[in-house]
């Protein structure tokens, strides 16, 4: 049973359709990597998942729950989902620790103890333990972007998002980030992720789709999928996208 | 005719207390409805935002003494005998209420959209976004604004004196009717003006600093 299914998914904005009829399972368990050109559909497809975006048409199940578009809903299925953006998001004007913490406590009600300790634990876990007092702007990209991602951790969520994480970060940055991901997928978490870094989703994705047009145009195990792309349009992304 | 003395001066001081009053009451009262409207404004009510704009449009497109003159002459006429001091009151609750509300709607629409969505995909509540992620980011910048218009209010209790009121601005003119000595009388009220108004640019100096907290470097351990 799938953790994370999309059927007949539709999404537009005005006359723009950007998403046309996408079906999608994602398994527990499971890494997988969206890749297509800019403007494909693939961040918005993601930003789906956790109702950020309001689909016009199909339906998306997560965990056995549907995303709909209601407070309530979406705050218990949120606490579900956690997600990363390229832009890192942390709370600027919040120490490290409390911008982990802050949902603990006002979401899940925890005690400053019992937050302070998974702060510890998450923090520890993307490498940044001694930054628990810093503030985010003290902090280099890629351990903000870990941060980030420490946060979203906090919540335990039972799938996680990755949009174009790494996208705004310099090369050797990107690494330590793509590193802490990486560690996360041999631990079993289900994780989507919208990315360029072909390489990553080569050696850690169960699954590659590559959306063209808003429309899913080719998917499979990356180890076919790289070898021998089915169509022309996909053998055309990887040669332009590892060049 | 007689010289300008100390006398005066503490008439003038006294007069001052007025504007000091008024202008309190325009900060608490304008400040409180303000909150609620710039709330309305971003409200995902509609029909909370058209209210809040619509009274919006049209307090700030009336003069303060227009709105004075309303509530103080307009409700006489009426029938209902409003007191100077109240009419004053309301009229300068609610045109604050307007500056303080646009000012504070555009700090907070002016915090990047990420910072809900982060909170948003957190499962927070829309109120304790606002409280504990949105609001204390936009207070920073609303900071200047608001106290330059609290500084402009302080300018802006010398109307309430075409309602009867004898506060700093209409005794500086009583004081000169007498003494003919315009530049000692209007410097003296120029001064009283500027303590006055002075502290709050002090106060608003000092906040920023405080909510700059974050831009301070942390001694590590």
């Amino acid at each position: 049973m799938a953790i994370v299914n999309l059927s007949g998914v539709r999404k537009s904005y005005g006359s723009l359709s950007v998403l046309k009829d996408v079906s999608l399972a994602v398994e527990r368990g499971t890494v997988v990597a969206l890749v297509g050109r800019s403007g494909s559909g693939k961040s918005t497809l993601l930003r789906c998942i956790n109702g950020l975006e309001r689909i016009n048409a199909g339906e998306i199940v997560v965990d056995g729950r549907r995303v709909e578009q209601n407070e309530a809903t979406l705050r218990a299925l949120r606490q579900e989902i956690g997600i990363v953006f390229q832009s890192y998001n942390l709370f600027p004007h919040l120490t490290v620790e409390r911008n982990v913490t802050l949902a603990l406590s006002l979401v899940k009600k925890m005690s400053t103890a019992e937050g302070h300790a998974i702060a510890e634990r998450v923090l520890n876990q993307v490498g940044l333990g001694d930054k628990i007092g810093a503030y985010p702007e003290q902090l280099s990209g890629g351990q903000q972007q870990r941060v980030a991602i420490a946060r979203s951790l906090a919540m335990s969520p039972k799938v996680m998002l990755f949009d174009e994480v790494t996208s705004a970060l310099d090369p050797e940055l990107k690494e330590e980030v793509l590193r802490v991901m990486e560690g996360l997928a041999r631990e079993g978490m289900t994780m989507i992720l919208v990315t360029h870094e072909m390489d990553f989703a080569r050696r850690v994705a169960n699954e590659v789709v590559f959306m063209h047009q808003g429309k899913i145009h080719e998917q499979g195990p990356p180890s076919r999928l790289f070898v021998e792309p089915a169509t022309p349009e996909f053998r055309q992304f990887i040669s332009s996208a590892i060049n | 005719m007689r010289s300008f003395n100390p006398n005066d001066i503490l008439f003038l001081a006294q007069a001052a207390l007025w504007t000091i009053a008024l202008s309190l009451i325009a900060f608490f009262g304008g400040g409180i409805v303000g909150a609620i409207l710039a709330l309305w404004r971003i409200s995902t009510l509609r029909v909370l935002r058209m209210v809040a704009s619509g009274y919006i449009q049209i307090i700030q497109g009336m003069p303060l003494l227009i709105q004075l003159f309303i509530w103080y002459f307009g409700l006489n006429l009426l029938g209902m005998d409003l007191p100077a001091l109240m009419a004053a009151a309301i009229a300068l609750t609610l045109y604050s209420s307007a500056f303080f509300a646009e000012i504070w709607r555009g700090s907070i629409e002016a915090i990047p959209k990420g910072q809900w969505e982060s909170a948003a995909s957190l499962g927070l509540s829309r109120f304790e976004m606002l409280g504990y992620v949105i609001i204390p980011q936009a207070l920073r910048l609303a900071l200047p604004p608001t106290v330059g218009f609290m500084v402009q209010i302080v300018k802006n209790t010398s109307l309430t004196s075409l309602v009867g009121f004898v506060e700093l601005a209409r005794a500086g003119q009583l004081v000169n009717n007498v003494t003919f000595q315009p530049l000692p009388v209007f410097a003296c009220v120029a001064v009283i003006y500027f303590s006055t108004c002075f502290p709050l640019s002090i106060l608003s100096r000092w906040l920023e600093r405080r909510t700059h907290g974050h831009r301070q470097p942390v001694r590590s351990a």
